[in-house]
């Protein structure tokens, strides 16, 4: 019964994914090839990265809007000083995770220690980030080496899936920790996990840390797949990767839920722009589809809510 | 005072000095409240120390301060000796003081065996955490204090209270602790829970660790208290090793209380039925019949957990019945919520017990938690009359003796919990029910509210009401109630009369029940 938000979540992606699946296949009259099985993982990896880095800062009962600003300013800083030697590659990659965990800790350390409310902090912190990466990058520009776009991803198939698999590695990896513990104690109850002898401070700095250099991580595969440069292509990353932690299952009052289902939500979502697309629905109405398919999720996670614990 | 030289060793090593812990001159204040005024206490090794009070008289705030969790604003702590400044709870832990709080501190949306091992989880050689070897372990942890029948894989969000302030102790003795302190911890718990909790608190003091507990239950601290301490208005007033009830009522509330429970006046033997419930079903109520008369307060008993709760529940239409008939005044009624119960002249108000999360809106004002339900009482055209509201919420506040600065300023939370409960009562007064479901509105309130509260059930039968009460204190309900129903496995097991209810025969009946089973 507890896994039923989990399962939900999956259900919710098989059915998005089936609905997309038959549209594609009565259009063209053949099954899904590579190439779109590429095209979908390529676009969704990033809001995967971004999703379970929202849902660490979601399960500790707080929320990062600056998602959006950390990963402009990575993609920005990293599309114009990336060379294509193997060294400048490696380098300009690590300082991109660093960029994320360095704004982490800002967030982390004014939430924690300034004791503000993390949708203020991140809210300012939005802004100064994503105001940094249009100083970086004016215009939309810079380039990323060809040889980074054919190691991060591979355009003959869906390769993003081993980074999403090894996510995956490092979740359980930090389930299994003393700071995976701590993270969920504090989104239970701060006071009890502080009675607990938890460093409640501290984990949360973490937690905020954590999120910014997966936000860097998923920022580093989105300038691998677009070569290139640009500081206002990361402002839908906000809502989306809020969106999918809400259909993953994530409780926004903390301490309950696993990225697990984040990335099947973040995968949904993805497939919602495509699935329309063979709907032949103007791609204008997309946004308000994705808003009208959320709605949907969620009072249907309510339902089967209510019904589970009905029977208990 | 009473200086005691019993020397213990604890590890069969070098003797300690008796002297477990001791705090001198603290001072605590919240916002404008006082709540530790130049306080001093002191316990030993191998004693288990009463620490009793009103609500508010500082009790809780001084464990806290003696356990790291907060910071006293002057004053002086020494653990076996030595003087220390406590920066945390892991330095207090590491000192040897473990605490069970009054508020639990256990992790809601996790499991049992979670909560248990938090911070001591097994690791396998990758120093990472073996999740599947939680329950097992967790199961041997339980099984080893002797605690059954709680599934290690549960939320703890899903247990009941008392099994929730099982897991609470225990966690913390697993942390062997030299010094416990244990903050009101029989608030939540059955009758053979305390006494499990006990055996483990005498088994402590027999290996010479120091064991400090609160409690409003006079019984238990008599059966288990070497020492007593009395703090009133948070000042210490004395300790000693001997101590009357109605001396140690006066030292903690500074009045005389001629006697505790009241004088139950009769009710007439031809009053009428006011409420009569036949064959109730529902969620874990199997077939309850009984009758309530006018002027009557009947007990229901029996074991923690045998359904009251749910019979509460169903009558206030909080839970819907599944069968059976509610008959009010002779009239058979359907409740499908508990607007239903308040309103169509029905007239029966639920008190409950958790005054936080049923009760009270805590940062809300006095005034605006009394008014809540008579709202459209005082109200015209949709607009609140504050004059006709503030006169009628004055007039309650006189009668149940609220202490409260500001009534239409201060805030409930900031009330003593005595007199939080007494505004949760005087809200359901004023909508003037003829019926009036008490579930343990006495659990964690001080004597002199309780008092109080013994005075105004009086009072109420006196003008004809008609009172279903609940009480987690076996004690107080022999003294408090005309008959008893002893219920078990949701069903009415027996009920005794007047002449036949004392507490240890409504222990008897309710295990007798039981063990019949």
């Amino acid at each position: 019964m507890q896994q039923a938000p989990l399962l939900l979540s999956f259900a919710i992606l098989a059915g998005t994914f089936g609905v997309y699946a038959g549209l594609f296949v009565s259009n063209q009259h053949h099954f899904l090839t590579p190439f779109e099985g590429q095209s979908i993982v390529n676009t969704a990896v990033p809001l995967v990265f971004a999703a379970v880095g929202q849902t660490v800062v979601v399960l500790t009962r707080g929320l990062d809007l600056s998602v959006g600003g950390v990963m402009a300013l990575t993609n920005t800083i990293v599309a114009s000083n990336m060379h294509s030697s193997t060294g400048s590659m490696v380098a300009w990659s690590l300082i991109g995770l660093a960029i994320g965990a360095g704004a982490g800790l800002v967030n982390g350390c004014l939430i924690a220690f300034g004791r503000l409310q993390p949708i203020l902090v991140t809210l300012a912190t939005l802004s100064i980030y994503s105001g940094l990466a249009i100083k970086v990058l004016p215009e939309p520009g810079g380039s990323i080496p060809i040889e980074y776009t054919k190691f991060m991803a591979n355009v003959n198939g869906p390769w993003g899936l081993i980074y999403v698999a090894g996510l995956l590695l490092v979740w359980f990896v930090f389930r299994r920790t003393p700071f995976g513990v701590a993270v969920y104690a504090i989104g239970n109850d701060q006071a009890a996990a502080r009675a607990s002898g938890i460093k409640v401070r501290l984990v949360k700095v973490g937690a905020y840390v954590f999120a910014g250099t997966l936000f860097s991580a998923g920022a580093l595969f989105f300038s691998a797949t677009t070569l290139g440069g640009d500081a206002t292509a990361f402002d839908p990353f906000i809502l989306t990767s809020i969106a999918a932690v809400v259909l993953g299952g994530i409780s926004f009052f903390g301490g309950r839920g696993s990225a697990v289902g984040a990335v099947a939500g973040a995968f949904a979502l993805t497939l919602v722009t495509p699935l329309l697309f063979q709907a032949n629905v103007n791609q204008l109405y997309t946004d308000a589809f994705q808003g009208l398919f959320l709605v949907l999720a969620v009072v249907l996670a309510g339902l089967v809510g209510r019904l589970v614990s009905a029977r208990t | 005072m009473t200086e005691r030289t019993v020397q213990t060793t604890l590890d069969g090593s070098e003797p300690r000095t008796s002297r477990a812990i001791e705090a001198s001159g603290v001072s605590k204040h919240f916002g404008g409240v006082q709540a530790l005024h130049s306080a001093s206490f002191s316990a030993d090794f191998g004693e288990v120390h009463a620490l009793v009070g009103e609500n508010g008289a500082g009790k809780s705030t001084m464990i806290k301060i003696l356990s790291a969790v907060l910071a006293p604003d002057e004053g002086a702590l020494r653990i076996k000796g030595v003087e220390v400044s406590l920066a945390s709870p892991l330095e207090a832990r590491r000192l040897g003081v473990g605490t069970v709080f009054q508020e639990l501190t256990l992790l809601p949306w996790m499991t049992v065996a979670e909560n248990l091992l938090l911070g001591n989880e097994p690791v396998g050689p990758t120093r990472l955490i073996r999740r599947r070897q939680l329950p097992a372990r967790a199961d041997e942890i339980l099984e080893g204090y002797g605690v059954e029948g709680i599934d290690p894989l549960e939320l703890v969000a899903s247990l009941p209270l008392a099994q929730r302030q099982t897991i609470e102790i225990v966690r913390t003795l697993l942390r062997d602790p030299e010094i416990l302190f244990l903050d009101e911890p029989t608030s939540a718990l059955g009758e053979r829970e305390v006494e499990w909790l006990f055996g483990l608190v005498r088994g402590l003091r027999e290996r010479g660790r120091c064991i400090i507990f609160t409690s409003h239950r006079w019984g238990e601290v008599v059966n288990i208290a070497d020492r007593i301490t009395v703090f009133r208005n948070g000042e210490f007033v004395t300790t000693r090793e001997h101590m009357g009830e109605a001396e140690a009522v006066t030292l903690m509330t500074g009045r005389t209380i001629e006697r505790m429970y009241p004088e139950l006046p009769r009710p007439a033997q031809d009053a009428d039925v006011a409420l009569e419930v036949r064959d109730l079903r529902g969620t874990r109520v199997d077939g309850v019949s009984f009758q309530l008369r006018r002027g009557e307060i009947l007990g229901v008993g029996g074991l923690a957990g045998q359904g009251q709760r749910d019979l509460f529940m169903t009558l206030f239409a909080a839970r819907r019945p599944s069968g059976g008939e509610i008959s009010v005044g002779g009239k058979r009624v359907r409740l499908r919520k508990p607007q239903d119960a308040i309103d169509a002249r029905l007239g029966i108000a639920l008190v409950p017990e958790d005054r936080k999360s049923e009760g009270l809106m805590l940062p809300l004002s006095v005034r605006d938690n009394l008014s809540l339900v008579v709202l459209s009482r005082v109200s015209a055209g949709g607009i609140v009359r504050r004059l006709r509201e503030n006169r009628m919420v004055g007039r309650m506040v006189e009668r149940l003796q609220i202490r409260t600065r500001r009534v239409a300023v201060q805030e409930v939370g900031t009330l003593s919990g005595g007199n939080q409960q007494k505004v949760l009562i005087g809200r359901w007064l004023l909508a003037e029910p003829d019926i009036m479901l008490l579930y343990d509105i006495t659990r964690g309130v001080d004597v002199g509210t309780k008092h109080d509260i013994y005075q105004l059930m009086v009072e109420l039968i006196g003008e004809g009401k008609a009172l279903l009460f609940y009480s987690s204190d076996t004690e107080e309900m022999a003294h408090v109630c005309h008959r008893v129903l002893i219920m078990r496995e949701g069903r009415i097991a027996c009920e005794l009369a007047a002449d036949e209810i004392d507490a240890e025969r409504l222990v008897a009946a309710a295990l007798k029940e039981h063990a019949a089973v």
